[in-house]
């Protein structure tokens, strides 16, 4: 099949379909209401299931139901829409139920904006709801790359049974790109055999969050931290970009923004000034590794958000103290521009770094 | 020897942590009989809420799921949605139900999802230990209303029954009670209706149960039965208020 011209929200619900998220549950929300518009049509067609449910602190909770008894399950939101969900993604969690979640993100805090924002990479990749657990982050930076992603996050919600969720900004929501649906191949899962789909001819399954005895939620939470572990171990994704020579500045940024600091570094080539982008497509597990690596080659790493600095603090764990790390953000549903990005780059290499 | 009682299959060999004099073991066992009759235990799929029933999931002998408080109505939405042909029952008390979750019990109840909600309302906060729940009669004295319910403050007793049956889309809702024989046999009634109309696909069912909690009612259980009658009766009546689409409504069109 060629490539098609689709907007990045109705891109990723076809994306979603053909991977077998046959059941939608959504709240309409801006920047994202035409990923829920077009499974109203498409659903139907493939028989699955779209509902368009009454908030988005029942729709997570939907979720949990229709997970538990088994089915592939989605929804997609902006961050306020997120935060109400925070409840039923910590029940998710704590339940062991797969289930993909995409955050378009919009501006914030509050009600913030429409425009696009990496706001919401706190909520994201530090839980965002109560309790200890996390959610495997995916960061497309491209309506292709979002694409290609969607059948990668259903599969690993169901091997790792865990909420996944991709995030991307206003922009991967709703620029238009060519893409293509490529048919992807996953080993096979493991049957769903704890799921609550009546108990004829094994005993009652329970999907069940409450552990009233200590050193039974001790073992819950421990139980899931080796997820994680596992997650940190075999799924860090990440793209590197010019970094294969010494580094004037080690660029660090995802999504959207990725692209603007692509472009920067084509331009300061052009001055002589050799940057390199680390682009991290799992924001959990975070590529820490390599960006060690890669900052030991470099003279400064700076750290580009279209936030006032959160993902940043991740880099600094990182580098540790060994190389300066600097930030340059825009916040409010600004992009930051090539040539803003060029003059910080050329501020801190100018600047010698130490 | 022919066997008079027995435990239902439906339910498990689990002592449950309930008070004496409490009725959530009436009504568990209720459900557990209803379902055995029916022949749904295979396929049935209960729903644990946030409250004394918590642990709901011990007690019965088929699939559950835990719910957040106030969200079973959502998560059996999901359940039922996902798989049709599984039977699926939320058990809710009133801080859930009424308070927490009436978003989503109203959400549900309107889009007509095919399960059914067992409603147990005893008019106060059972597992937090004894306040105010939005179902609280005037005047009565609970942990957060220890002058007693003030309706100039903070409104009259919420009627679940009334609230939803004023719902134009077709469903089952009646209020039955637990306090006597005569009452448990017509809640069974009620209930196995409400099944019923789940498994032959015809509505959304919603049960509600008027319980007693002795415990954070300050009463024994002979007390809280009477308190029942003479408090809660006059205020929530014990009757149906609504049944699925008559040709009648159809007509109204």
């Amino acid at each position: 099949m060629g490539k098609i011209l689709m907007k990045g929200n109705e891109a990723i619900a076809e994306s979603a379909v053909r991977a077998g998220g046959l059941l939608y549950f959504g709240y309409p929300i801006t920047p994202q209401s035409e990923i829920a518009e077009y499974l109203a049509h498409r659903m139907p067609e493939v028989g699955g299931v779209f509902l368009q449910i009454e908030s988005e602190v029942a729709v997570a909770n939907v979720l949990y139901g229709a997970a538990g008894a088994g089915a592939r399950v989605w929804t997609s939101s902006s961050s306020p829409g997120i935060s109400l969900m925070m409840e039923g993604v910590s029940y998710i969690a704590a339940s062991e139920l797969p289930c993909v979640i995409v955050n378009i993100v919009r501006c914030g805090p509050g009600l913030g904006g429409i425009l696009p924002s990496q706001g919401d990479y706190f909520q994201a990749v530090k839980g965002g709801g109560h309790g200890d657990y996390r959610c495997l982050v995916l960061a497309p930076s491209s309506v292709q790359e979002a694409v290609d992603l969607m059948p990668l996050a259903f599969d690993r919600a169901d091997r790792y049974r865990n909420p996944v969720m991709v995030i991307g900004d206003g922009m991967i929501g709703q620029m238009m790109e060519p893409v293509e649906f490529k048919e992807q191949k996953f080993p096979p899962l493991p049957p769903k055999d704890w799921a609550t789909t009546g108990c004829k001819g094994r005993k009652p399954n329970v999907v069940n969050s409450l552990y009233l005895d200590p050193v039974v939620e001790e073992q819950l939470n421990f139980k899931l931290a080796a997820k994680y572990e596992q997650m940190r171990k075999n799924e860090v994704r990440f793209e590197e970009y010019r970094t294969d020579r010494e580094l004037d500045c080690l660029l660090v940024a995802y999504g959207t923004t990725a692209r603007v600091c692509k472009t920067a570094i084509q331009r300061l080539d052009e001055e002589k000034i050799c940057a390199g982008l680390l682009r991290p497509i799992t924001l959990f597990p975070f590529p820490e590794d390599k960006i060690y690596e890669l900052a030991q080659r470099s003279k400064v790493v700076l750290t580009v958000e279209m936030s006032t600095g959160q993902m940043v603090e991740d880099v600094r764990l990182a580098v540790g103290r060994t190389k300066p790390v600097y930030f340059f953000g825009r916040a409010g549903g600004m992009v930051p521009s090539p040539e803003e990005v060029i003059e910080v780059v050329r501020k801190y290499v100018e600047g010698g770094g130490r | 020897m022919k066997v008079v009682f027995k435990r239902p299959e439906s339910l498990s060999v689990t002592p449950t942590h309930y008070c004496p004099g409490c009725t959530h073991g009436i009504v568990h066992r209720l459900v557990a009989e209803v379902v055995d009759e029916l022949g749904l235990r295979e396929r049935t799929v209960g729903i644990a809420p946030v409250g004394c029933s918590v642990l709901a999931f011990n007690y019965f002998n088929f699939d559950f799921q835990q719910a957040a408080h106030g969200r079973a109505p959502a998560v059996a939405t999901g359940i039922k949605r996902a798989r049709p042909d599984l039977i699926v029952f939320t058990y809710q008390g009133d801080g859930d139900l009424a308070s927490i979750g009436m978003s989503e019990i109203i959400h549900a109840a309107n889009r007509g999802e095919k399960f059914t909600v067992v409603f147990i309302n005893n008019a106060i906060y059972g597992m937090t230990g004894g306040q105010m729940a939005p179902t609280t009669m005037p005047g009565q004295v609970t942990t957060t209303s220890p002058r007693g319910r003030d309706v100039n403050d903070v409104g009259y007793p919420i009627r679940m029954c009334e609230l939803l049956s004023s719902l134009r889309t077709p469903g089952f809702v009646e209020r039955v009670a637990v306090h006597n024989p005569k009452q448990v046999l017509n809640a069974r009634r009620a209930l196995k209706q409400a099944f019923m109309y789940q498994r032959d696909n015809i509505c959304f069912s919603f049960v509600e149960f008027l319980s007693t909690c002795p415990t954070n009612w300050g009463m024994f259980p002979v007390q809280a039965t009477k308190w029942l009658e003479e408090n809660m009766l006059p205020y929530y009546p014990v009757k149906n208020f609504k049944m699925p689409e008559t040709a009648e409504a159809k007509n109204a069109d």
